[in-house]
């Protein structure tokens, strides 16, 4: 149930994906981004609440100012009423009396009067029979207030929508307060209700006002809080992105690139302190350089101060042994002592030198398309003699197709007759299995050549180990067999030149395979390797 | 140019030895030994043990064959194989102590025939001296022709239109061996068996160095090649122009 979710992006459509990379590459843009989050977050929480306070403070004082006004007006109406002489009854005609000098007092300044009545629940403005200010829709008056009004009440306000009417019989809706007062009229002793609708289209016009002038500053100051962010992590990643590019040329080898240190700021102490450390890495990399430079020419000049007295000995040494035949037996041996030593001292010298080139970084490779095949049946060829005189046989598996990979010839040779050279002495006389395999596979992508001995195999750990320098599987036999102890370490360091692997299986009793893939390309990297490094021919135990 | 390179050089050899050769090596011991091993094996030898005065011996004592050390004192062998190159096809095998690829082919390059690392085998040192020497006897009448070159095997001469084009010794029988069998591809391997005349000889940068150096003196153009033609991944084979 591991990994089900899919690891990256790779799903995501081709856009996405490239704004995501810059989102994931950009420090710039993720801090711009999220500063402006944040101060659209913050501005409108403060517009919002300002907006509040402006408009409840707008609102009250209209409230109050209308709930005045129409105290005014009721307070005159019910003076007007008492006034009246209590004979009067025409009901219909005391309401426009009542009533008309408000409307018109109304239209003057302002509102919108309706009166209603008589208070009961039978007396609705629906039901028709009101006096209100002309072109007012009496719906304006909200069911709630009326309700409210169906018993004696004190003067009471709540909002409303007023609706109008005009001439060209057009409506138009627009918030407003509605006032309701009741008054006593005389004519038939019933309490009749006076609604004053008040619009607030003042009101809501300052509160337009305010809030585009609010939404304009809101604007203005997000646009600034980003340009400042921008300008601000500018100045800040700009030194960032030429630090970036300054180690990415060091690093691929121009040492001599620095950073231009302008001010004494932050980003100057950083610049000074890069460039301290891209001296120092220069300074240390000349110092190795230098010391390699001179390794190699000490290589050369041992090489050259050894090799030269060696060969005069070797001469003198071979001299010496073909003519043993004449000398008495003591002298004779000594003779064939000499000449065995300088055999073993001059390959040991030989592989020493070969190590030290690798280790000095001189060894270079002469580079051809070589074919493993032809390879594998000329070292087996090559080491026949030495197979024989050990009684061992060495059989070559090939395909029927050349296995090429381009390498370099000697090297490749040179370490493939190492692993011959060393099955056939691990496999020793006394061998039980059968004879030496020598495989060879190849591919487009590599190709590889596995020695496969039936000897006395490596115990478990050792495979790791056969490759390191002078190292013996058993001390007290070692001494008998010719290497030097350096074979496969050579064989190691000419197989990492080429890219490639050298590997080793073996298990006590059952012998052992190496095996050497090649990338078929130069510098190519291997993946995997047309050979098995475990046997076929061999059976996992059970664990 | 005192004679034309490839025609037989020096006064007729000395029934007596199977060759005369110079050595050249700034060390006296190994010079002698050197000379000890070579009178054993039948050879004549003169030692010489400074750069600047082996080109004078060269003249005086007309080797077959010049062994020459790379390190010498008064004057770079380098310097010494190319003027002997200048003077003479002779062959010349190189003595040095390192097997380092820039220094072996850099003595290839300034015209020596083969090269043995010190420190060698006296046995294997006398084996490439006679491969060197015995490129001399047995001529056969035969005329061969290569793209537009005219090869005379029996006067070791080649000629381009009827100009005569000069090799050394050991080019000329790389290109009669190529030119021989024209419609075969010669292995790096089988080229030192025919030409150097060497059994399991493991360094084939001899055969890239020589061919590359054949192919400065008759091509047109050394970048295109027409008469030695590379085969990739296989060898050489004779051009088919």
């Amino acid at each position: 149930m591991l990994h089900l979710r899919p690891r990256g992006t790779h799903w995501l459509p081709e856009p996405v994906r490239r704004v995501l990379t810059f989102w994931r590459r950009s420090i710039q843009a993720r801090v711009v981004v999220s500063t402006v989050l944040l101060s659209v977050a913050v501005i409108s929480v403060v517009g919002w609440y300002l907006l509040q306070q402006v408009q409840d403070g707008l609102l009250d004082h209209r409230v109050d100012a209308a709930i005045a006004e129409a105290n005014d007006e009721t307070a005159e109406t019910r003076d007007r009423l008492e006034a009246v002489p209590g004979t009067e009854a025409d009901v219909a005609s005391q309401k426009a009396d009542l009533v008309d000098p408000i409307i018109e007092r109304g239209a003057t300044r302002g509102f919108y009067v309706v009166l209603a009545g008589p208070a009961g629940p039978n007396g609705r403005i629906a039901d028709g029979g009101v006096n209100s200010s002309p072109l007012l829709d009496t719906s304006s008056v909200p069911i709630s207030l009326e309700e409210h009004f169906d018993e004696e009440a004190p003067t009471a306000w709540t909002y409303t929508t007023i609706r109008t009417t005009d001439a060209e019989g057009v409506t138009t809706s627009s918030r407003g307060i509605v006032v309701g007062a009741q008054v006593l009229l005389p004519a038939d002793a019933q309490t009749y209700t006076l609604y004053y609708l008040f619009p607030l289209d003042e009101q809501e016009e300052t509160m337009a006002l305010v809030t585009r002038a609010l939404l304009t500053a809101a604007v203005l100051l997000v646009v600034l809080v980003a340009g400042m962010t921008w300008l601000v992590t500018r100045q800040v990643v700009t030194p960032i992105r030429m630090a970036r590019r300054v180690a990415e040329r060091l690093a691929a080898g121009q040492l001599q690139e620095r950073l231009r240190v302008s001010g004494e700021d932050d980003l100057a102490r950083l610049a000074t302190s890069f460039n301290q450390m891209a001296s120092n890495l220069q300074r240390q990399i000349r110092q190795l350089e230098e010391l390699s430079r001179v390794q190699r020419r000490f290589v050369s000049d041992v090489s050259h101060e050894l090799r030269t007295p060696l060969t005069t000995v070797r001469m003198a040494g071979d001299v010496l042994h073909d003519a043993r035949s004449d000398f008495d037996p003591t002298t004779a041996r000594a003779a064939e002592l000499l000449q065995t030593e300088l055999d073993r001292f001059e390959t040991l010298l030989v592989d020493l030198l070969e190590i030290s080139r690798f280790d000095a970084g001189a060894a270079v490779l002469e580079l051809d398309d070589i074919n493993l095949v032809d390879v594998a049946h000329r070292i087996v060829d090559a080491t026949r003699p030495l197979a024989r005189s050990r009684n061992v046989e060495v059989v070559v598996q090939a395909p029927g197709h050349p296995c090429l990979a381009e390498a370099d010839v000697r090297r490749v040779e040179r370490v493939v007759r190492n692993l011959v050279t060393n099955a056939i002495d691990h496999t020793g006389t006394e061998r039980a299995g059968g004879d030496i395999v020598v495989l060879v596979a190849g591919d487009d992508h590599a190709a590889a050549i596995a020695v496969r001995d039936y000897g006395i195999g490596l115990a478990p750990g050792e495979a790791a180990m056969v490759f390191n320098r002078f190292w013996r599987a058993d001390p007290a036999r070692a001494r008998t067999t010719g290497g030097t102890g350096l074979g496969l370490s050579i064989s190691l360091e000419d197989t990492h030149l080429h890219g490639g692997w050298l590997q080793a299986w073996g298990r006590p009793g059952e012998g052992a395979q190496f095996r050497l893939t090649l990338p078929r390309r130069a510098g190519a990297v291997l993946r995997h390797s047309p050979l098995p490094l475990v046997p076929t021919d061999v059976t996992e135990p059970v664990t | 140019m005192s004679e034309p390179a490839g025609a037989p050089s020096g006064p007729p050899i000395d029934q007596s030895t199977k060759g005369r050769i110079l050595v050249v090596d700034d060390d006296a011991s190994l010079a002698e030994m050197l000379t000890i091993v070579l009178r054993q094996e039948g050879f004549e030898s003169r030692m010489v043990t400074r750069g600047d005065e082996a080109v004078d011996a060269f003249r005086t004592y007309r080797p077959d064959l010049v062994l020459l050390d790379l390190m010498l004192p008064g004057k770079d062998g380098i310097d010494v194989c190319k003027e002997i190159r200048a003077e003479s096809g002779v062959p010349i095998v190189m003595l040095t102590a390192k097997g380092d690829t820039v220094d072996v082919v850099v003595g290839l390059e300034s015209g020596a025939d083969d090269y043995v690392v010190k420190p060698f085998k006296p046995k294997e040192l006398v084996a490439r001296i006679r491969a060197r020497i015995r490129r001399f006897d047995a001529p056969t009448q035969e005329s061969l022709t290569i793209g537009d070159l005219a090869i005379d095997v029996a006067g070791h001469a080649v000629a381009r239109a009827g100009v005569p084009i000069s090799l050394t010794p050991l080019e000329f029988d790389l290109l009669v061996c190529l030119a021989r069998k024209p419609w075969q591809v010669f292995t790096r391997e089988v080229l030192l068996e025919q030409v150097w005349g060497y059994r399991h000889a493991a360094d084939t940068r001899l055969v890239n160095v020589h061919v590359q150096r054949l192919r400065s003196k008759v091509e047109h153009d050394p970048e295109s090649p027409e008469i030695v033609v590379t085969v990739r991944g296989v060898g050489y084979k004779a051009g088919m122009v």
